[in-house]
């Protein structure tokens, strides 16, 4: 459902935002191996990564990012900055869930 | 009319309205800034709409207090902005508008007060710094770099107006209820406060006390200092 909500907004190509997905969930568990994060069975858009009943922690939270950026980097071959003032904050983190995640990376890499 | 005039910047709320009321009941004529228009308004009080980083218009509010007072005895460097974040998430336009306001403002106020406090050889500057330099704050590397260039800036420019008989004086608050810090979790306060040798919050009367022994005229042989509240 919240792959589908993606693909259907205007201005960000929905493939994209899939496949980004699909390398953030690749990251967060190699991050689970290295880092013994107790993390979801099932990952998805939906899953979220930070704040609420997210299970990143604000450490885990720059590595998994940092990560993201270069895995779409070596992906895309373009090189994206995913930092965001408003990293940190609970309500207004682009972080929030991987769909929220793959959205902004997919945004970042139509603007750079 | 022989009322001190007092410049304030970053009026609009927290500790520099409180500041502006505190001075206004002492008597003073206060002049106020923002970026933003302010809701509140006080007899003796003047309000400029100015970003402390943009030059041309606070060279055009300073060619106004001098048209308006011919003279200014106090400015306190208070307008201030923060972010909390890591340093591997912070884009480079909020470190370059952290040291803009916080840094540049600093230092252009101050440069534009001193011309005008040299006239009559008297001046008092307070800049803001912040516990977070001491304590080296993990996540708020732009916010701390930029209050340490605040305390490096004090330092010099003391030496500097010395001899117009000007001080410039630093004061670093620990947290205060202000909305600076709304956004940071109770943990992370909590965790602050604990390195203090008192462990509680400050308050907008603990700032404003401080302030008062930098202006006092008695207080003509301090200078160059910095006073961290809460014993940090």
């Amino acid at each position: 459902m919240e792959q589908a909500q993606l693909k259907a907004r205007p201005g960000v190509p929905g493939d994209d935002v899939q496949q980004v997905i699909e390398l953030i969930i690749d990251n967060v568990n190699q991050l689970k191996d290295s880092q013994g994060l107790k993390v979801p069975a099932e990952l998805d858009a939906a899953t979220t990564l930070f704040g609420g009943d997210g299970f990143l922690d604000s450490m885990a939270l720059v590595t998994l990012v940092v990560a993201v950026e270069q895995a779409v980097e070596e992906k895309f071959g373009t090189n994206v900055s995913l930092a965001d003032p408003g990293a940190m904050s609970q309500e207004h983190s682009p972080y929030r869930t991987i769909g929220a995640l793959a959205d902004y990376a997919v945004q970042r890499l139509r603007a750079g | 009319m022989d009322a001190p005039v007092t410049l304030i910047t970053g009026t609009r709320i927290g500790i520099g309205r409180h500041l502006a009321e505190h001075y206004l009941r002492l008597g003073h004529r206060v002049v106020g800034c923002s970026r933003t228009a302010v809701d509140w308004t006080r007899e003796g009080y003047k309000h400029y709409r100015a970003d402390v980083a943009d030059e041309k218009a606070v060279k055009a509010m300073f060619s106004e207090i001098r048209r308006s007072y011919g003279r200014l005895d106090h400015l306190i460097n208070n307008a201030g902005i923060a972010s909390m974040n890591h340093s591997l998430l912070t884009p480079t336009s909020t470190v370059n508008a952290i040291l803009a306001t916080n840094v540049v403002g600093t230092f252009l106020l101050s440069r534009e007060a001193a011309k005008l406090m040299k006239q009559k050889r008297y001046g008092r500057i307070v800049n803001f710094s912040s516990v977070a330099v001491p304590l080296k704050l993990a996540g708020e590397a732009a916010y701390v770099a930029s209050k340490s260039a605040v305390v490096a800036l004090t330092h010099v420019l003391a030496r500097e107006f010395a001899e117009y008989g000007i001080t410039v004086n630093c004061l670093g608050p620990g947290p205060l209820a202000t909305n600076l810090i709304r956004s940071v979790p109770k943990q992370k306060i909590d965790r602050l406060l604990e390195q203090q040798a008192i462990p509680r919050m400050g308050t907008l009367d603990d700032v404003a006390n401080t302030v008062d022994f930098f202006l006092r005229p008695e207080s003509g042989f301090v200078t160059g200092q910095t006073i961290y509240l809460g014993g940090v």
